[in-house]
C-alpha cells in the first residue's frame, strides 16, 4: 500500500517536472512570432512544411502546363498554341517538374522534414543554411514563372542543348533564365545535401549504429551524396553556357574550336544520376510503408541498403545512354549498355525484397499501401522499358520518340509521384495532427492510377509508330491522332485524381479525426514525437535498440538526459556506432538567411543582364553573411561559462 | 492492356521501326522483340506473385501488432529472392549479348564501294548531296528527298549547318545525330523499291515538328535515270507563262536564297530548286507538291510553317501564277 502510494507520488512529481520541462523547451525552441518572425524561422519542421507546400504548388503548375500540351496534341496540325508557345510550355513543364518539383520534393522537402525526426534529434544540422536554401529555391521558381508570364520562358527543352540554346540561335534572355534557374536549384540542393549528410552522420540517437539506420534515412543519405557528386557537372555546363551567352566565351562554338558534345557529357553526367536522385527517395518511402503495412521488419535490410548504395554508384556510369545517337565509338557504347543493364540488378533486388516482405507479412490495405501497390505496377513497367533504351540498337530506334516519353513518365511518376502520394497519406497525421479520409484517398488513388495509364501507356505505341518527341504538332495522315486523343482524355482523369487529393487535404485539415502520435502502429522514431511534433521534437531524446526503434524498444529503453534545456543544445554521436560523443548548440532564428537569399537572387538575376552584377552583388552578400555569422554577446558569454563548467566537472 | 501489347507486332507503315525495309532495321527489330517478350513475361510473373502475396493474408479492420517472422519462412524467402536475382542476372546477360550482336551486325556492312550520300541538317530542312569523287563538279544536290538504289549499300555521311538535328528513317535504321563540327556515318541498305518517311528526332527549334524527308528506293535502272536527270541544269521554260515566271523568280527575293542551275540564281541559303518539281513534297515533308500548295507556300510560308526562313512574298496574282508555272516546269 505504501509502496503504491510512493509510486503515485513519484509519477505525479515526474509529470509535473515533465510539464515544466516541456514549457521551458517550448520557450527555448519556439519559432519567433509575428510577420518578421515568419522570415526568421529555422526549425526543420517549419522549413520542411514550406518546402512540401511550395514544391507541390510547382507540381500543380507544371501539371497544368501538361494539360495545355495535351490539348494542343489532341488534334493534328492544331493551332491552339503557336509553336513558340508550345516550346515554352514543354520546356517549362520539364524544367519545373525536374528542378522545382521532383528533386525539391523527393529529396529536400521530405528529408528536411523527416530525417531529423527519424534519427531522433531536435533540428537539422545547419538550420540557417536550411532556411537559406528554401528561400533560394522559392525565389528561383518564382523568377522563372515571372519570366514565363512575360513571354520570356525558356523554350529550348529542359536540357537546353547547345548550339540551339547558345548565343547564335536563342537571342533574348530565355536561355539565360533557364541557366540561372539551374544555379538556384543546385545551390539549394547542395546545401540540403550537406545538412542531411551531417545530420545523419553526427546527430543520430545513441544506439542507432549504421546497421540500424532506417532505410528511408539511408536512401536520403545516398541521394545527398549523389547530389554532391552530380551537381558540379551541371554547374559547369550551365555556367559555361551562360558565359558563352553573356561574356562571349566560346566553350561550345565549333567554329572556333569549341565542342557541342562537351555540353551533353557534362549535362548527362548530372542528368542521369538526377533520375536516381528523384527515385531513390521514392524507393526508400516504399521500404518504409511496406514494413509498416506488412506489420514486420522489412525483408533483407542489408540487401536493400546495399542496393541503394550500389544504385548510387552505378548511376554515374550510365550517362552516355542518353547520347547513343551522337556517334560515340561502339566499344564505349557497349560499356554503357552493360552499365545500364547492370543497374537493373539492384533495382530488381529491391523489388524482390519488397515482394518477400509483403508475402510473409500481414498486409493492411490502407491508402499509403495502395499507392505502394500502384507504384509496383507502374514502376516495374517503366523499369522494363528501361531495358529497351539500355540496348544501343533498340535505343537508336526509340530514342527521342514518344516511347521514351512513356518510359520516363512510368519511371518518374511510378518511382516518385506514387510513393510521394503514399508518403503524404502516411505522414499527413504526423505533420498536421489529423488523419486523412480513407474514402477520398481510395478515390484519388484509382482516378490517378487509371488516368495515368490511359495517358501514358499509348505513348509506347506512338513511339513505335514513329512519333518523335517535342513536336508541337503532327500530320493528320500519320496515324497518330486517335492514340493522342485517348491520351488527352486520360489527362482529365489524372487531373480529377489530383483534385480529389486536394479536396481530401483541405477537408482533413479542418475536420479530419485527431491523430494519435502513432496512428499506424509504425516502428520509426518519428512516431515517438507528438503529432504534429512540438518545436523541440522530443521531450526526452530517445535511444535506439533496433532497426524499427519503437517495435524493438526494450521495456526499460533509456532516454538521453543531461543536456542543457535552457539553450538549443544537441547531442552529437559517433559516425559508426552512434555512441554519444559531445554536445553542441543549434543556432537561433535569424533574419539573415532570408536577407542573404534576397541578395543572392538579385545577384543571379542581375548577372543575366550585366555580368558585373556578380561583383557588385558580392558586397551586400558579404554584409548579409557577416550578419548571419555574427556572434552575439549573450551566446558567447553562455559558451564561456559552459566551457568552464565542463572543464571543472 | 494485354490486347494493346499484343497489337504491337502488327504495326505497318512508312515511319515505324516495326516494318523494316532493310537488314539494319530488321536486326534491330529482332532484338526489340527478344527484349519485349522477356520483359513481358517477367512483368507478368512478378506482378502475379505480388498479387498473390497481397491477397494471401491481408488483415481486415484494425491494424494488428507487429510480429516476428519465423526463421524458417525467412530462410525460404531468402532462397527464393536469391534465385530470382540469379535469374534476373542471366536474363540481363541474354539481352545484353543480343544487343551487342545486333550492334555488330548493323555496323559491319560498311563498305568502300558503297554509294556515298552527304546529308546536311538545316533549320528546318535537309540538304542532300551525291558527291562524285572522280568528277567533283558533277554533283547532284537536292533537298528533303533521298533516292537510293534498292539492294545497294549506302553510306550516309551527315553533319549540320546550324544546330543539332537527328537523321531518322525508322524503317531503314536507327537514328544518327547531325552535329555541327562532327561528321557521323550511317550505313544502310534498302531491300526493295518503295517510299519511306523520316523525320528529325532531335529538338531543333520552332519548326522541329515540320522537318521530315522521304527515302525513295528504286531499281538500279530507275535510280540511274533519276540521277542523270538530276545532273542536268534546269530545263528552259517553254510556255510564255513560264518564261515570265522565270523573270519573276530572278527579279524577286527568291534568287537571294535559292539555286536554279542554268540561271543566275545560285544562293545556298534555301533548298536547291533546279528539279524541285520532281519531288513529291515541299517544305520538308510538310505539304504535297501541287499547284495549290506551291502557290500558298510562295505567297506566305509563315502561315504554314511559322518561323521558317522563307519570307512572305507579296506579289500580284498574275506574277504569282506565272512563277508557280515556272517552278512546276522544273522537273
Amino acid at each position: 500500500m505504501s509502496e503504491q502510494k510512493a509510486q503515485l507520488v513519484l509519477e505525479v512529481a515526474s509529470r509535473e517536472s515533465s510539464e515544466r520541462r516541456a514549457e521551458n523547451l517550448t520557450r527555448v525552441w519556439a519559432e519567433p512570432a509575428g510577420v518578421w518572425g515568419w522570415f526568421k524561422a529555422v526549425h526543420h519542421t517549419t522549413i520542411g512544411k514550406r518546402y512540401i507546400v511550395t514544391a507541390f504548388a510547382f507540381f500543380l503548375a507544371a501539371g497544368l502546363l501538361a494539360g495545355a500540351m495535351r490539348l494542343q496534341l489532341a488534334f493534328p496540325e492544331a493551332h491552339i498554341m503557336s509553336p513558340d508557345m508550345y516550346n515554352q510550355v514543354f520546356t517549362m513543364h520539364g524544367t519545373v517538374m525536374m528542378f522545382l518539383f521532383a528533386v525539391p520534393m523527393m529529396f529536400e522537402a521530405l528529408s528536411v522534414y523527416l530525417v531529423p525526426l527519424m534519427v531522433g534529434t531536435r533540428n537539422i544540422a545547419f538550420p540557417r543554411l536550411n532556411a537559406f536554401s528554401y528561400y533560394l529555391f522559392l525565389f528561383g521558381g518564382l523568377t522563372l514563372f515571372a519570366f514565363f508570364f512575360v513571354n520570356s520562358g525558356p523554350d529550348r527543352g529542359w536540357f537546353a542543348y547547345v548550339p540551339l540554346s547558345g548565343p547564335d540561335y536563342t537571342p533574348g534572355k530565355r536561355a539565360d533564365m533557364w541557366a540561372q534557374l539551374i544555379t538556384f536549384t543546385e545551390v539549394s540542393a547542395l546545401a540540403v545535401a550537406v545538412e542531411v549528410v551531417v545530420t545523419v552522420f553526427k546527430l543520430r540517437a545513441p544506439g542507432m549504429s549504421l546497421n540500424r539506420i532506417p532505410v528511408f534515412v539511408w536512401g536520403q543519405v545516398v541521394t545527398a551524396f549523389m547530389v554532391i557528386f552530380a551537381m558540379p557537372g551541371v554547374v559547369i555546363a550551365s555556367t559555361m553556357l551562360l558565359l558563352d551567352r553573356t561574356a562571349s566565351t566560346q566553350f561550345y562554338n565549333p567554329a572556333v574550336g569549341g565542342d557541342v558534345l562537351l555540353y551533353q557529357h557534362l549535362f548527362w553526367w548530372f542528368g542521369h544520376p538526377e533520375v536516381y536522385i528523384i527515385f531513390i527517395p521514392g524507393t526508400a518511402i516504399v521500404s518504409t510503408i511496406i514494413a509498416t503495412f506488412s506489420r514486420r521488419h522489412v525483408f533483407g535490410y542489408m540487401a536493400l541498403v546495399l542496393s541503394l548504395i550500389a544504385t548510387g554508384f552505378i548511376a554515374f556510369g550510365l550517362w552516355v545512354h542518353h547520347m547513343f545517337a551522337t556517334g560515340i565509338p561502339q566499344m564505349s557504347e557497349s560499356f554503357f549498355t552493360a552499365a545500364s543493364m547492370m543497374i537493373a540488378i539492384p533495382a530488381g533486388t529491391q523489388i524482390f525484397c519488397w515482394i518477400a516482405t509483403v508475402a510473409t507479412g500481414k498486409v493492411v490495405l490502407r491508402t499509403p499501401m495502395l499507392w505502394v501497390l500502384g507504384f509496383f505496377f507502374v514502376f516495374i513497367l517503366g523499369g522494363m522499358t528501361g531495358i529497351f533504351v539500355a540496348s544501343v540498337p533498340v535505343d537508336l530506334q526509340v530514342h527521342d520518340t514518344y516511347f521514351v516519353v512513356a518510359h520516363f513518365h512510368y519511371v518518374l511518376i511510378g518511382g516518385a509521384v506514387f510513393p510521394m502520394f503514399g508518403a503524404f497519406a502516411y505522414w499527413f497525421p504526423k505533420i498536421t495532427g489529423r488523419m486523412m479520409s480513407e474514402r477520398l484517398g481510395v478515390w484519388s488513388f484509382w482516378l490517378f492510377t487509371i488516368g495515368f495509364n490511359i495517358t501514358f501507356f499509348p505513348m509506347h505505341i506512338l513511339g513505335l509508330r514513329g512519333m518523335p518527341r517535342r513536336v508541337y504538332t503532327y500530320p493528320a495522315g500519320a496515324g497518330w491522332t486517335v492514340l493522342n486523343q485517348i491520351e488527352s482524355c486520360g489527362y482529365v482523369l489524372l487531373f480529377l485524381g489530383v483534385l480529389v487529393f486536394l479536396v481530401n487535404v483541405w477537408r482533413s485539415l479542418r475536420t479530419g479525426p485527431i491523430a494519435s502520435s502513432n496512428p499506424w502502429g509504425a516502428g520509426g522514431l518519428e512516431w515517438a514525437a507528438d503529432s504534429p511534433p512540438k518545436p523541440y521534437n522530443f521531450l526526452d531524446l530517445p535511444t535506439v535498440n533496433g532497426r524499427e526503434a519503437l517495435w524493438d524498444a526494450a521495456p526499460d529503453q533509456p532516454i538521453v538526459a543531461g543536456l542543457h534545456e535552457d539553450v538549443r543544445e544537441m547531442l552529437t554521436t559517433r559516425l559508426m556506432d552512434a555512441e554519444p560523443e559531445g554536445r553542441d548548440e543549434f543556432p537561433e532564428p535569424t533574419i539573415w538567411p532570408f536577407v542573404a537569399a534576397v541578395v543572392t537572387t538579385a545577384l543571379f538575376i542581375g548577372s543575366i543582364f550585366r555580368p558585373v552584377a556578380v561583383s557588385i552583388g558580392a558586397i551586400p552578400l558579404a554584409i548579409a553573411l557577416i550578419g548571419w555569422f555574427w556572434p552575439t554577446r549573450q551566446e558567447s558569454a553562455r559558451r564561456r561559462e559552459r566551457d568552464i563548467w565542463q572543464k571543472n566537472s | 492492356m494485354i490486347a494493346l501489347l499484343s497489337a504491337v507486332p502488327g504495326f505497318r507503315g512508312p515511319q515505324t521501326p516495326l516494318d523494316p525495309a532493310g537488314p539494319q532495321a530488321l536486326h534491330i527489330e529482332h532484338t526489340l522483340f527478344l527484349i519485349f517478350w522477356i520483359t513481358s513475361v517477367v512483368t507478368v510473373v512478378v506482378l502475379t506473385v505480388l498479387a498473390f502475396g497481397v491477397l494471401r493474408q491481408h488483415a481486415k479492420g484494425e491494424i494488428p501488432p507487429p510480429f516476428e517472422v519465423d526463421p524458417q519462412t525467412e530462410r525460404r524467402a531468402t532462397w527464393i529472392v536469391g534465385s530470382a536475382i540469379g535469374v534476373t542476372v542471366i536474363l540481363l546477360f541474354v539481352m545484353m549479348i543480343s544487343s551487342f550482336i545486333t550492334s555488330h551486325r548493323t555496323a559491319v556492312l560498311a563498305n568502300s564501294s558503297a554509294l556515298k550520300i552527304n546529308v546536311y541538317g538545316h533549320e528546318w530542312w535537309w540538304e542532300i548531296e551525291y558527291p562524285n569523287e572522280e568528277q567533283p563538279y558533277r554533283i547532284v544536290r537536292t533537298a528533303n528527298e533521298i533516292h537510293v538504289p534498292a539492294g545497294t549499300i549506302v553510306d550516309i555521311h551527315g553533319t549540320s549547318r546550324d544546330v543539332i538535328h537527328s537523321f531518322w528513317a525508322p524503317n531503314i535504321h536507327g537514328k544518327k545525330d547531325l552535329l555541327p563540327g562532327y561528321w557521323n556515318d550511317l550505313t544502310v541498305e534498302v531491300d526493295h523499291p518503295g517510299t519511306w518517311r523520316g523525320q528529325c528526332a532531335e529538338f531543333c527549334g520552332l519548326q522541329h515538328a515540320h522537318m521530315a524527308f522521304n527515302i525513295v528506293a528504286q531499281s538500279r535502272e530507275d535510280f540511274n535515270n533519276w540521277y542523270n536527270a538530276q545532273l542536268k541544269s534546269a530545263s528552259e521554260p517553254q510556255t510564255p507563262q513560264a518564261i515570265h515566271g522565270r523573270e519573276v523568280f530572278l527579279s524577286h527575293p527568291c534568287m537571294m536564297c535559292h539555286t536554279i542551275r542554268g540561271t543566275t540564281a545560285n544562293s545556298t541559303v534555301g533548298p536547291d530548286l533546279t528539279h524541285v518539281a520532281s519531288r513529291s513534297m515541299i517544305a520538308a515533308g510538310t505539304l504535297v507538291n501541287n499547284t495549290g500548295n506551291l502557290t500558298g507556300w510562295i505567297a506566305n510560308a509563315q502561315s504554314i510553317k511559322p518561323g521558317c526562313r522563307m519570307p512572305p512574298n507579296p506579289m500580284d496574282a498574275n506574277d504569282l501564277n506565272d512563277l508557280v508555272a515556272y517552278v512546276e516546269s522544273l522537273r
